[in-house]
């Protein structure tokens, strides 16, 4: 494949000291210099700022380079970048080879010699690479102008209101039967105290009437194929036994519901309230359609009702008793995951006696009882009715601890703080806040700590050993006593309390894993989303045409998941508003002469890209569809698929660029590195 | 199978009414048992807190003799036995150093340790091994009048619940549920007996002690469950103490191989009831007499 004389230039980072602490830049550089082919070699401070590219731009002029090898960072950082200098200079993008001698090599490494020797091993094997590089054009393919945002939190109403106010197709998808998110459960939002249906509802209704949202609740991703720019995405709709484009809200069907009162438990209010089988979730649920819940629904059940409520909704004949789940396939451009998060079921901690001592609460039950629609019409009070008159909040339920989960859920220190002010005004009650640390790290958030220490609620710093109800003094009778270590005071307290708040943490929901291989993403040691880096791409996933928002991807109040919403929906909207994707030229094709039709590639293409030419009887690639993965050449019998940048030669001739020392003089025959390794290591 | 029965030190002294129930009880329900030849100390307390490595080498010891006897199961029934035995073997697995010191010392009596070998509670055989259906078709007296507090102590379960919840252990519970007792919502059944503080540190340690036992009287049980003879020494043995400086909170203290014991219709004395300082009888109404 050499056609015209090779000649090379070589760059070494020192990446400031992160590479050059380690590896001998210099002396790799030297190494380089005397390998076959090798024009220019140099080493620089750093190769990505302008000097470093103008390197590479005027040696490819001057000396008349054709190939260029950059041993810096990690290619997914910079090997853009380098591509472009190499473009600049006047050459194919595609002729220029990364070899990365900074996560691979310095930043794993002490030992410098032989960090350095590595470093010689890897630019060598590049050198003889780059040899066989030839010049690729990149691809662009159209893509699918529209977004599905799954999940309808505030995260997903602000991506999706984002997305469409810029005029762009938005699929909102929503499995519960409304948008809202757990925001929606809120009574108040720290550190301002205002109220959480006041800002969210506006949001939500202009989520059902923007015409460029579709939205489906009560509906599920249940497939996605296709890769970025053209997704297709399967939906299903499960059934709530209403037409919703008949269901006007009226609620006279709850009215009329055979079940005079409401006495099923009430999803919406954590259990707390009761609903009826026909419901609407909450009096601002949009869309304002109810649904019948088939599990107590008499009709649904067994058959027998008399279906009152059909009289109640009259002529407008939005109850069908014989809904069935249905789907629908839509194609977008990309995709925003907003699938929020479950909170930490506090019964994993037996020791705080959650549902098992009646007066302990989690912090989102108390939330709906402070809320003025909620269960108790905004009246804290204890099972049996009675007002607390000392009520104890305990911090870190199920976050900083080993035990559990390690991570700090970022919300609880500020939202616990929330509670003690609201409860301390509904009740008046002594409050008292356990925690480990106060962690109040926003705006305007250590203020409102310091007027919550000014409102007269305790703080003792320890983390709570048991919530227990044996009373040793007579001032514990009949009340749950909290101990805990004052690790400020330097001893054990009991604190007698009427109500036990536990300020649950939060957790991935509980089909994350589901999701995650579902959208071809990555999660975390602790199940939430992977971002592709933790700075500098916070939104988007390892997959193209994937961004993330909310605390899918990690724990995060309403203004940070607010900001990441909008930056997925800017993520998306760069994607799509382009109107093409350029693609990487590294697609494989099928030398047909040496294809002999036997049609295992077809079936391991992860991307369905390849089809059976029945009258040929080959194998044919659709290059559209290939993303480059390579699972097809490697299982190629007759070895008659090829993928371009991966090619034998290139891949054969770093092998041995690897294994064989063309330095010393021997030319592909001296010493092994093996060898020269364990040479290194002897010293 | 054949469980090795290592009793330790406690049981043959001061807890010998658990040996004896232990025994009594294991016979009546066919559970076969041998105790290990030439046993030692386990390294309980005192030699854990001055040498680690020692203490493990002294549990070690016992551990090997039951492999080279060929046994895979051993039983320990004091508890403290039990939890020194399981901590050796554990950080024999987790410390490549500590295995290997351990079996140097070993190897000098031509012994090592190399198998899988099982430590267990007798709560662990009789509940999961035997089985709860089978206990309770044993059952020839139902302990009906007796209101148990379930007191498991802290070594059993803790630090390593290999068979039980940490913070809500329920095995006891279960077991003299099957007898035919009512077990009372008792939440102090992990709580700190006092231990060796009793005898070194008096105040503190007779305080845990009083504790324990004011609360299950008021909690309206007739009679503690123990599975560990330091826990029964403590609220059993102080009473004329903790009478003094606090109130009269006078329980029985009986080991759960008691009560199964006297279910099964086993008489008191193979049971060694009558060593209790607080005899039965101070709150169970009929003394039960075969």
């Amino acid at each position: 494949m050499k056609k015209e004389q090779v000649r090379i230039g070589f760059y070494v980072c020192h990446c400031g000291h992160n590479i050059a602490s380690v590896v001998d830049c210099k002396a790799v550089a030297e190494y380089v210099a005397k390998l076959p082919g090798v024009v220019v070699s140099r080493d620089y401070k750093y190769m990505c700022s302008d000097p470093g590219q103008e390197l590479i731009i005027n040696d490819i002029k001057e000396h008349k380079l054709n190939r260029i090898v950059v041993a810096s960072c990690s290619p997914l950082l910079h090997e853009h970048t380098f591509r472009t200098a190499t473009e600049k200079g006047g050459l194919n993008p595609f002729l220029c080879q990364m070899v990365n001698i900074r996560e691979h090599n310095s930043w794993v490494h002490t030992d410098r010699e032989a960090a350095t020797l590595k470093a010689k091993e890897l630019a060598r094997a590049a050198v003889h690479r780059v040899m066989f590089h030839r010049e690729l054009e990149t691809k662009k393919v159209p893509i699918t102008p529209a977004v599905m945002v799954v999940g309808g939190g505030i995260a997903g109403i602000h991506a999706a209101l984002t997305l469409a106010n810029a005029g762009k197709k938005v699929y909102l998808v929503e499995r519960e039967p409304t948008i809202g998110g757990h925001m929606a459960k809120f009574d108040k939002t720290f550190p301002t105290l205002d109220c959480a249906a006041c800002i969210l509802t506006p949001k939500m209704s202009e989520v059902a009437s923007h015409p460029n949202i579709t939205l489906w609740t009560y509906s599920e991703v249940v497939k996605v194929e296709g890769f970025v720019g053209n997704y297709k995405i399967t939906v299903k709709h499960k059934p709530r036994y209403i037409i919703e484009d008949l269901c006007v809200g009226c609620g006279e069907c709850i009215n009329k519901c055979v079940y005079k009162d409401p006495r099923f438990p009430d999803e919406f209010n954590e259990g707390l309230g009761k609903r009826k089988p026909i419901y609407l979730p909450f009096p601002q649920a949009t869309p304002q359609v109810v649904l019948i819940d088939p599990e107590v629904c008499l009709k649904l059940k067994t058959g027998k009702c008399k279906q009152t409520c059909l009289e109640g909704c009259q002529d407008r004949k939005a109850i069908d008793f014989n809904q069935k789940e249905r789907f629908s396939e839509v194609q977008v451009g990309a995709v925003i995951i907003a699938t929020g998060f479950k909170t930490f079921d506090a019964k994993r901690i037996p020791q705080y006696g959650y549902g098992k001592y009646p007066n302990v609460f989690t912090a989102l039950e108390v939330e709906r009882m402070v809320n003025a629609s909620g269960p108790t019409n905004g009246h804290v009070v204890l099972r049996d009715g009675r007002e607390p008159k000392s009520i104890g909040i305990i911090h870190c339920v199920g976050s900083r601890d080993k035990k559990t989960n390690k991570y700090c859920s970022r919300v609880c220190c500020m939202y616990s703080l929330k509670l003690a002010h609201l409860l301390k005004e509904h009740t008046n009650a002594e409050v008292y806040n356990f925690y480990i640390d106060m962690r109040t790290p926003g705006k305007a958030y250590e203020e409102f700590y310091d007027k919550l220490l000014n409102e007269g609620v305790h703080f003792i710093r320890g983390r709570v050993g048991e919530v227990t109800d044996w009373a040793y003094a007579p001032g514990e009778e009949g009340k749950l006593v909290i101990r805990v270590e004052d690790t400020l005071a330097g001893f054990v307290r009991r604190i007698p309390v009427d109500m036990v708040v536990l300020a649950t943490g939060l957790e991935p929901q509980p089909d994350a894993a589901d999701v995650q291989r579902m959208f071809n993403m990555s999660c975390g040691s602790e199940g939430f989303f992977l971002e592709r880096h933790p700075k500098l791409a916070p939104v988007n996933t390892f997959t193209d045409g994937i961004f993330l928002a909310g605390c899918c991807q990690g724990p995060k109040d309403i203004p940070d998941t607010v900001a990441q919403a909008g930056a997925a929906a800017a993520e998306a909207l760069v994607l799509i508003d382009k109107g093409f994707i350029e693609q990487e030229p590294n697609t494989a094709f099928v030398r047909e002469e040496d294809c002999s039709g036997c049609k295992s590639c077809i079936s391991l293409c992860p991307y369905s890209a390849i089809t059976f030419n029945e009258t040929k009887k080959k194998a044919e690639i659709n290059e559209a569809l290939c993303k480059g993965c390579g699972t097809c050449v490697a299982s190629c019998p007759s070895g008659s698929i090829v993928q371009r940048l991966f090619e034998d030669e290139e891949i054969f001739s770093e092998i041995e660029g690897l294994l064989v020392d063309s330095a010393n003089g021997k030319n592909f025959a001296g010493q092994s590195s093996g060898e020269k390794r364990a040479e290194v290591m002897a010293k | 199978m054949k469980y090795c029965y290592y009793p330790g030190c406690s049981v043959k002294g001061t807890g010998r009414a658990y040996e004896e129930s232990l025994l009594a009880v294991l016979n009546a329900l066919g559970i076969e048992y041998e105790e290990l030849e030439d046993w030692n100390c386990c390294g309980a307390t005192a030699y854990m807190a001055m040498d680690e490595i020692k203490s493990c080498v002294l549990a070690a010891r016992n551990i090997a003799l039951a492999e080279k006897a060929g046994y895979t199961e051993i039983m320990a029934p004091c508890s403290a036995c039990y939890l020194v035995l399981n901590k050796s073997l554990r950080y024999m697995e987790s410390s490549k150093p500590v295995a290997e010191t351990v079996n140097k010392a070993l190897a000098t009596a031509n012994l090592k340790i190399s198998k899988k070998i099982k430590v267990r509670h007798p709560l662990d055989i009789i509940l999961n091994d035997y089985g709860l259906d089978r206990l309770k078709k044993a059952v020839k007296r139902p302990l009906k009048e007796f209101k148990v507090a379930p007191y498991y102590g802290c070594q059993i379960i803790r630090p390593y619940s290999t068979f039980d919840d940490q913070y809500n252990p329920t095995s006891m519970d279960k077991i003299l549920t099957a007898l035919g007792a009512t077990v009372v919502e008792f939440p102090l059944k992990t709580r700190c007996c006092g231990s060796s503080l009793t005898g070194t540190l008096p105040e503190p340690g007779l305080l845990c002690a009083y504790i324990i036992l004011r609360e299950a009287l008021r909690r309206g049980a007739n009679v503690i469950s123990t599975g560990c003879s330091l826990c029964q020494f403590n609220l059993d043995g102080y009473h004329d103490k903790i009478e003094k400086k606090w109130e009269p909170v006078r329980i029985p203290t009986l080991y759960f191989t008691q009560l199964i014991g006297l279910a099964l219709g086993i008489d008191e004395q193979t049971l060694g009831i009558h060593r209790c300082i607080v005899p039965l009888s101070a709150t169970i109404g009929q003394p039960v007499n075969s």
